[in-house]
């Protein structure tokens, strides 16, 4: 389970996201929507520590993973990351080959079984439903794959870890339908073993693939209720607005 | 190949049709039953299990918007939905229809018309017919297959015939047999509802070649 308490983020002085709270539930798919800027990424980086690097930023309040303030002194930033994973809109394997781009997090986490990384590697891209598409060419190099192919390799990447949470920004928006498709799908039946949280600007993809929708506007958490009724009666006129198009 | 989730969530709406058109094609055949032998124990059977087929209703309804807003749907897909509410809507009606002609049997005020009569008034046949209607469209619709819609929507002309015959027929009894008017109008508005129900079944019919062929047949059946 994840959890934000009055979350406060500062970009020097823009304050991005404000007094946020919210929960969401372990094996459920969450999603973030609104306009440009709004804070739903920065938001969603928050819950890895993404966003610890970048000059002049706070954060005030809690950000707690299964009940652990992932801020706290002490806290492992690399094992926190093996836990939470993290999928970016554009796909970024590594120049490697398709089976060491798997392999990759289970070696810099010091594993040298190799049937275990084999048998590893082979789980997670059957869990990214690429397995079939790329069984028989695993010494070929990422680059080789389509698109669509490089994000469900890089979603692979992330579950070879064994991570309990998978953030996803904007995980299809460089993808073509079919593409989208399989993504889509693909995180559909990942959430029965994986807690998701995915930022998306396709209001139809969020409708499609979440049990639960967010709505940020100028760093406020507008609403967040079941993505039901968000899309079918939502209790803000700001959401209404936004998911009708009337607005932005 | 697997099925898609947006697939599964549509074949789970099929299913709901299905078990719903299952219990009114039900209450039909035990109205008919009930009438055809005055047992008013089934007829209040049928009025009982009324309120199931309005929950189905209210529950398709909310899937099927449920359905709109969270897919999306288009083509074939927004078709389907499109007909699934209708269908459900209707259905629902001819479940009225029936829990209607269930409650004339119960208050059973109308025992009068000699048996003779009541067979040549040929409201068992209107049942039959209306009941075929209605399970050869759960066909048509489960095999996707509208050859069967022409067969279908002739039938509805039998029943109109039975019930323009039946129209005469009660008016030439009233006239010989006063006493008999409360009777035969209580007989005349069964007929009624049954004919009603044969309309229904055909706008089903309708709902299933927009959805298959992509065809209106409403207001325009002359011409198909």
């Amino acid at each position: 389970m994840i959890e934000a308490k009055n979350i406060d983020f500062h970009y020097g002085d823009f304050h991005a996201l404000k007094n946020i709270s919210m929960t969401m539930e372990s094996n459920t798919v969450t999603a973030f929507i609104g306009p440009s800027g709004c804070g739903k990424s920065t938001f969603l980086r928050l819950f890895n520590r993404m966003n610890d690097l970048i000059p002049g930023a706070r954060l005030t309040g809690q950000c707690l993973v299964d009940g652990k303030d992932i801020y706290a002194k002490g806290v492992n930033v690399d094992e926190l990351r093996k836990n939470v994973g993290m999928v970016f809109q554009k796909p970024n394997p590594f120049p490697k080959s398709i089976f060491e781009n798997v392999a990759y997090g289970l070696r810099v986490n010091g594993v040298r079984d190799q049937a275990f990384i084999r048998r590893r590697v082979e789980e997670s891209l059957v869990g990214a439903a690429l397995w079939d598409e790329v069984k028989d060419k695993l010494k070929k190099s990422a680059y080789e794959l389509s698109g669509g192919q490089q994000q469900r390799l890089c979603i692979a990447r992330a579950l070879a870890v064994s991570p309990s949470i998978l953030l996803m920004d904007e995980p299809a928006s460089a993808l073509d339908p079919i593409s989208t498709s399989k993504i889509e799908e693909l995180i559909h039946s990942l959430k029965k073993d994986y807690t998701i949280v995915i930022v998306t600007h396709n209001m139809q993809q969020a409708a499609r693939v979440s049990d639960k929708t967010g709505f940020f506007m100028l760093g406020e958490l507008v609403e967040y209720n079941d993505t039901k009724k968000m899309f079918l009666n939502p209790e803000k006129v700001q959401t209404q607005n936004y998911i009708t198009g009337r607005f932005g | 190949m697997a099925m898609k989730h947006t697939e599964k969530e549509l074949t789970l709406l099929r299913e709901e049709v299905s078990q719903m058109w299952g219990l009114v094609l039900s209450q039909l055949e035990k109205t008919r039953q009930a009438y055809l032998n005055d047992d008013a124990e089934l007829a209040r059977e049928v009025a009982s299990r009324e309120k199931r087929v309005d929950t189905y209703e209210l529950k398709i309804d909310s899937d099927c918007e449920n359905y709109i807003a969270l897919f999306g749907p288009v083509a074939v897909d927004l078709r389907l939905v499109l007909s699934l509410i209708k269908i459900s809507g209707t259905l629902e009606r001819i479940a009225d229809l029936a829990d209607g002609i269930a409650r004339h049997v119960i208050t059973g005020e109308c025992t009068a018309l000699p048996a003779a009569f009541k067979e040549e008034l040929r409201i068992g046949t209107m049942f039959d017919t209306v009941i075929s209607m209605l399970s050869d469209s759960f066909v048509a619709l489960d095999s996707e297959n509208t050859k069967l819609s022409g067969r279908i929507l002739a039938k509805d002309e039998t029943v109109d015939e039975i019930y323009h015959d039946d129209i005469r027929l009660l008016s030439e009894y009233v006239q010989q047999e006063p006493q008999g008017a409360r009777c035969a109008m209580e007989t005349l508005l069964i007929a009624r509802k049954i004919e009603r129900i044969g309309d229904h079944c055909s706008n089903i019919v309708e709902e299933i070649v927009f959805y298959i062929d992509a065809k209106i047949l409403k207001h325009n059946r002359n011409e198909e």
